[in-house]
């Protein structure tokens, strides 16, 4: 009993990392309609860029992320000037491989500035069993998951309010619902642009940041992605609720798999079975977990 | 002489000048249309589906490019300004929106949200941008109740008003209005009318009216442009344009012939030979 527990809280810690990764594909993918096959590389990116800048120039943790910070919204200007405001009223396809494109130039840029090798990523985050849980309960949690749950859950929190609260967050939903009438209204399609892709930059780089923490940042950072699928197709892929919901599924379900499946099937569950999950669920219900409400005109 | 042109350039807050726009590079859908819009009046633009009338708004507000379409040749000034190269975003700032066909309001937005958006170029701080909502509460007192309602789930006629309600949170000097009574019952499109007249009347919003529905519009301007196949074929004062045979019989449907164009008429033809 105790052994579930521990495997239940351990996925819902992996599933916020998902969460994080689809979040950064849903807010793309809202505001433009571009399927950002790109995300889990910018994840992987993110985290180079920091681990870089501590290492090279010998900076604090606190410095290196807010340089890495400029650094994300700087690509995504670079990345709406180069190369959406050159495809826009393109087919979805046609972005979609501009996306892919944009994924190896990042890999490759990645590479020549920071290198290939393997790098440790240590910004202080808190190491090894929370004691209380496995003194009093004798349940094993990590330190580092806590934290990473926490700071995904100030982040959605954060996200939440900017996009209810203010003007640029208004301007962001208007965009998705209407990009004419938002248009029409004044409202520039490319500023959004830029905003939502750094936006995006910031959420991959705190996905990178603990994915990193934890096992390193190397190249399979960015395969994250692949866990982010599936979130999406159960989710939905434009509802910010559906990604974090989503990811916490998943991540559950893949330890649960492990657990009662793994013994009976053999091992390496946890690579496919995402996807066998999603699969089975858009049979049932193809608009996803929270596809967007459909409201029919009177 | 100089003093009595730049008078008349004063007076005219928009005019067109023999405009052609292409869609895809190769669809030709206005073919030289020309049109002024007085400081502080409001001008029809009438025409059946398919005349080329939401192309001459999109034109004038640059909402074109997003589909393919292009001005190439002839101009457009605001206020005495080329509008070509401006962004929807200038054109908004400098004072000119458009209100759209099929009132393109955020259904996922709340009313009182979607007015909001409205006020997205302004930079004259939230205390004006308050006053301004409860403006156009006082306008449309229908939307106060429902601010709170995503406006995906209000009527047909509320969703005009939403759309309309926006466009004036820009503090706008002109509305390019497109087709307000499309889908509306008789009364309600009256009422909408009505608050059109009041804003032109009270905040001295100019206007430049798209309707197929010539009776009520011509009704509520003060001169009118008839279009035909992206090319003004007939114009003048409302009240004129109302007393002119030809448009009695095509557009205000009092008398049944069976001549299939405007272009047949003898009357216009001779009034277009007279022009020429
Ligand atoms: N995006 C477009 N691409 C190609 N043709 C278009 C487009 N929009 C409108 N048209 C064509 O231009 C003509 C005029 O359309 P429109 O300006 O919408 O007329 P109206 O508003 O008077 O009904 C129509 O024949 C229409 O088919
Ligand atoms: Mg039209």
């Amino acid at each position: 009993m105790m052994f579930l527990l521990e495997a239940t809280i351990s996925g819902l810690m992996a599933g916020v990392m998902y969460s994080l990764v689809a979040l950064g594909f849903v807010l793309i993918f809202k505001a433009s309609g571009v399927f950002n096959f790109a995300q889990g590389v910018m994840a992987l990116f993110a985290g180079l860029t920091l681990v870089g800048l501590m290492e090279k120039f010998s900076l604090p943790p606190w410095a290196a992320i807010i340089a890495t910070i400029a650094v994300m919204i700087l690509l995504a200007w670079l990345i709406e000037f180069l190369v959406l405001r050159r495809l826009v009223n393109q087919a979805p396809i046609i972005l979609f491989m501009a996306t892919l494109g944009l994924a190896y130039v990042l890999e490759g840029l990645g590479d020549i500035l920071w290198g290939s090798d393997v790098k440790l990523l240590d910004i202080g985050l808190p190491q090894g069993a929370v004691d209380w849980l496995l003194d009093d309960y004798n349940l094993y949690v990590e330190r580092l998951e806590v934290a990473a749950a926490v700071t995904a859950v100030i982040m959605v929190v954060v996200l939440a309010v900017f996009f209810q609260k203010t003007r640029i967050g208004r301007a962001l939903r208007a965009v998705a619902d209407d990009h004419q009438a938002a248009l029409s209204v004044g409202i520039s399609l490319r500023t959004i642009w830029v905003i939502v892709w750094s936006v995006s930059g910031v959420v991959a780089l705190v996905a990178g940041i603990m994915w990193g923490s934890k096992s390193g940042v190397q190249f399979s950072l960015s395969l994250i992605a692949l866990k982010a699928l599936p979130v999406l197709m159960l989710g939905g892929f434009t509802s910010i609720p559906g990604a974090i919901i989503g990811g916490l599924i998943i991540g559950v379900g893949e330890k649960w798999a492990e657990i009662y499946m793994g013994p009976i099937i053999g091992g390496a569950i946890e690579n496919w079975f995402a996807y066998m999950l999603a699969l089975a669920f858009l049979l049932v219900r193809p608009q996803g977990l929270f596809g967007e409400k459909i409201i029919e005109r009177i | 002489m100089n003093q009595t042109t730049d008078q008349a350039a004063a007076d005219t807050i928009l005019s067109v000048n023999n405009i052609e726009v292409i869609y895809n590079h190769v669809i030709l859908v206005l073919k030289g249309v020309s049109l002024d819009v007085p400081r502080g009046g409001i001008v029809a633009l009438l025409g059946a589906n398919g005349a080329g009338k939401t192309t001459t708004l999109k034109a004038i507000s640059n909402l074109l490019r997003a589909e393919r379409g292009e001005v190439t040749k002839g101009a457009i000034l605001f206020e005495g300004n080329e509008v070509t190269d401006l962004t929807p975003n200038d054109l908004v700032t400098r004072g000119c929106i458009q209100v759209m066909e099929g009132r393109h309001c955020f259904e996922h937005l709340t009313v009182e949200e979607n007015l909001m958006t409205g006020a997205y170029t302004r930079r004259d701080g939230a205390a004006a941008v308050k006053a301004d909502l409860e403006l156009v509460y006082s306008y449309f007192p229908r939307l106060r109740e429902r601010r709170k309602s995503l406006a995906g789930y209000t009527s047909g006629g509320e969703q005009q008003m939403v759309a309309i309600g926006r466009a004036l949170m820009s503090k706008p000097k002109m509305i390019l209005l497109d087709e307000p009574s499309m889908g509306l019952a008789p009364q309600l499109v009256e009422e909408i009318f009505e608050i059109v007249r009041k804003l032109n009347e009270q905040e001295g919003v100019s206007i430049l009216l798209a309707e197929q529905n010539t009776n009520i519009a011509l009704k509520y301007s003060n001169y009118g442009y008839i279009l035909e196949s992206g090319r003004v074929v007939l114009d003048g004062d409302a009240a004129e344009l109302r007393e002119n045979e030809d448009v009695k019989e095509f557009y205000l449907g009092v008398a049944g012939a069976d001549r299939k164009s405007f272009r047949d008429v003898k009357h216009y033809k001779r009034r277009k030979r007279w022009l020429a």
